[in-house]
């Protein structure tokens, strides 16, 4: 499944024109389950393009369908015979780890648009290698400081026997004052959780934190609905975003979760993008898409000053990051990870659709704990 | 651990059971009389589960949308047996499993292409939802009860129409004999195409009642079909006694393993490493308990070839 798209050949080619062309390749995932991750993402990087108007940069899309093996493939394919310039478009933690140390040790610059994993933030950062989203623990910290401030002294915690799922333990334990009342590791694609919730109601907890993307979020959720244990919820946006509500439906309700971007940030550039994206996709942007979108607005503004052939002019030109977020201001760290605030939102109902509005600050300038393994 | 948690959890692995027992049984029938693997059985899981959500969307009416499921899935069933499977009774198991997995690509894309890239709502009816206070106090979900109820009406459905109806008497002649049958004038391939829609249609209704509790989305069959091929190999490939037997164990294993084993290795070790120890080896649970039954039994417990 190629897609090779051409970005907007809106103006003729103009002899003045000195600057080659700038090639960049997105792997990201398309197909199977957690395409809709990968479609936010394309769709919302692709809308900045097309914004952009320029017509000399090209983005080869390839979809990774979630599996290593073929990331790393379509990555050499990227790297030897297309010659990117850029790389961008990963979504999954395991995924990011086999493509992005490989990618950046042979000159190319790789932007993250999501999977933020602890061993590229720490010590195994690397000058061609900036993440646009956040570094896997952000918001797993943000929702254990919103516990605190919500009062809650003893959490029940679970997320799934991987490493992103280790992550969030650890990142939701960092800043959570309160005592645990149990911790599971489920299993990566678990559909069933009446064990679990058995637990969780015997456990006497005050309050539930979980980290389950994508499908096992919705099947999580909407069994504790229906299981009439009470406690409260809280975990990281992923699994309250825009594309997955309306699949849990009003068992989400209310449920407060952690995010970097909502739609209703107060900014103009994030007006503009949601209302862009709506009128050209047709639906709400999620996280993802913001993240897409902020990704190729960060690369056109380090392209506006320097081509990536000029190495170090372009690596200083994307650290300085001068571009409208639409989380607002935007700067990196000294490990070229994101410093941002994280908001705690809940889950209203606008109309008929689920959304999600900031009820508060979680984390205010959140960098991460990895920033000072990272020598550069 | 107390008695109450321990009966709550002995209930979620029955009901994971009946419901992995309705994917099996369709998987077993098929293999038992056709000879055929087919991997595609989950995508018609999902067929049953996304045509519930379109309906359950469009209507409001949960039954409504089981019939849909159940008539979707068999229809289905039946245009790909009649389509492509009819062309593999003879071929390889290697080219079956080639050709039905060709089917779930197919399937998936398939479904992406009519129902967009984002999971389908589906929720429970409004008169199972809640949970219910059984005696001594547990509380537990009314629609999981209802779930095992219909799980085990099946199961004497299938027991009545393989042992007392004239189409059973024709499967069961089928698994021993297919060319004798066959002489004796039994319609063969209209019966391969009932036996189909029938396991199609089983399949079907899995996955509107499971759509319910978990997540409507592609490719939600495949994991459930791993461990359904784990019942059938456990129970004997074509019993049916086999298929419920194996899906009650497995079911049985799977959550309970995942209860006690990191409990079990908490007695001995740190808290954190318990709980990754005990996860990653209830993870392996059913296997073990499939390595172990072959080792005893190696056509299963109820099978009669190998």
């Amino acid at each position: 499944m190629k897609q090779l798209m051409l970005a907007a050949a809106v103006g003729a080619l103009s002899a003045a024109s000195v600057m080659a062309d700038t090639k960049i390749g997105m792997i990201t995932t398309l197909s199977g389950g957690g395409a809709g991750l990968g479609i936010d993402v394309r769709d919302g990087f692709m809308l900045a393009i097309e914004q952009s108007g320029r017509s000399d940069i090209e983005v080869v899309i390839e979809d990774d369908q979630r599996k290593p093996d073929i990331a790393v493939q379509l990555a050499d394919k990227m790297i030897q015979s297309e010659k990117v310039d850029v790389m961008t478009g990963i979504i999954w933690s395991n995924l990011a780890m086999a493509v992005v140390p490989a990618a950046v040790n042979q000159n190319v610059f790789y932007l993250s648009p999501n999977a933020g994993p602890s061993a590229l933030a720490g010590k195994g950062c690397h000058p061609n290698y900036f993440n646009v989203a956040w570094q896997n623990d952000n918001l797993h910290e943000g929702a254990g400081a919103f516990a605190n401030t919500a009062g809650y002294g003893n959490s029940f915690i679970l997320a799934p026997n991987y490493p992103a799922g280790k992550d969030a333990l650890t990142g939701y334990k960092r800043m959570f004052e309160g005592d645990i009342a149990g911790e599971i590791f489920t299993q990566l694609g678990q559909t069933d959780y009446a064990a679990e919730i058995a637990q969780i109601r015997a456990s006497g907890a005050d309050s539930v934190f979980f980290f389950l993307p994508g499908g096992m979020g919705i099947s999580f959720l909407k069994q504790y609905a229906d299981s009439g244990v009470d406690l409260p919820v809280v975990g990281p946006a992923f699994s309250f975003d825009q594309g997955i509500l309306q699949a849990v439906g009003d068992a989400a309700l209310g449920v407060v979760n952690t995010s970097q971007w909502n739609k209703d940030i107060d900014n103009p550039t994030n007006a503009a993008f949601v209302e862009s994206f709506g009128a050209k996709y047709g639906r709400l942007p999620s996280l993802y898409a913001s993240q897409g979108f902020d990704t190729a607005n960060l690369l056109l503004s380090a392209l506006d000053k320097a081509a990536p052939s000029d190495a170090d002019a372009f690596r200083d030109a994307l650290r300085a990051a001068e571009f409208d977020s639409t989380r607002g201001d935007f700067a990196f760290g000294p490990n070229q990870h994101p410093i941002q605030t994280i908001y705690a939102r809940e889950v209203v109902r606008e109309g008929d659709v689920l959304t999600n509005k900031i009820i508060g600050v979680a984390l205010e300038n959140h960098s991460d704990v990895y920033a000072a393994d990272c020598k550069m | 651990m107390s008695t109450l948690l321990l009966i709550e959890q002995i209930l979620n692995g029955l009901q994971f059971g009946v419901m992995l027992f309705l994917m099996s049984a369709g998987l077993t029938l098929i293999f038992g009389v056709m000879g055929l693997i087919n991997l595609a059985h989950g995508s018609l899981y999902m067929v049953g589960a996304f045509a519930a959500a379109a309906v359950a969307g469009a209507t409001g009416s949960f039954l409504l949308a089981l019939i849909t499921a159940l008539a979707a899935a068999a229809t289905a069933g039946a245009l790909v047996e009649i389509v492509v499977i009819r062309r593999l009774y003879r071929a390889t198991h290697l080219d079956q499993v080639l050709a039905t997995f060709a089917l779930i690509l197919i399937f998936s894309e398939g479904t992406r292409w009519v129902f967009g890239s984002f999971p389908l709502f589906l929720d429970i009816p409004d008169a199972l939802s809640g949970p219910v206070s059984l005696p001594g106090g547990i509380k537990y979900p009314l629609y999981r009860l209802a779930l095992i109820g219909i799980g085990i009406l099946v199961a004497l459905g299938l027991w009545w129409l393989t042992a007392r109806t004239r189409l059973g008497i024709q499967i069961r002649a089928g698994e021993n004999d297919r060319e004798m049958i066959a002489a004796l004038g039994v319609d063969i391939s209209r019966l391969y195409t009932i036996v189909f829609a029938l396991g199609a249609a089983l399949a079907g209704l899995a996955g509107a009642l499971v759509g319910a509790i978990q997540s409507v989305q592609i490719g939600m069959g495949e994991p459930v079909l791993i461990l359904a091929f784990v019942v059938i190999v456990i129970g004997g490939i074509g019993s049916i006694k086999g298929a419920f037997v194996g899906a009650l164990l497995v079911g049985l294993t799977d959550t309970l393993g995942g209860i006690f084993l990191p409990e079990l290795f908490k007695l001995f070790m740190e808290t954190d490493a318990a709980t990754q120890t005990g996860s990653a080896l209830a993870s392996m649970a059913v296997y073990i308990l499939m390595s172990l039954v072959l080792i005893w039994r190696p056509t299963g417990l109820f099978g009669a070839r190998a």
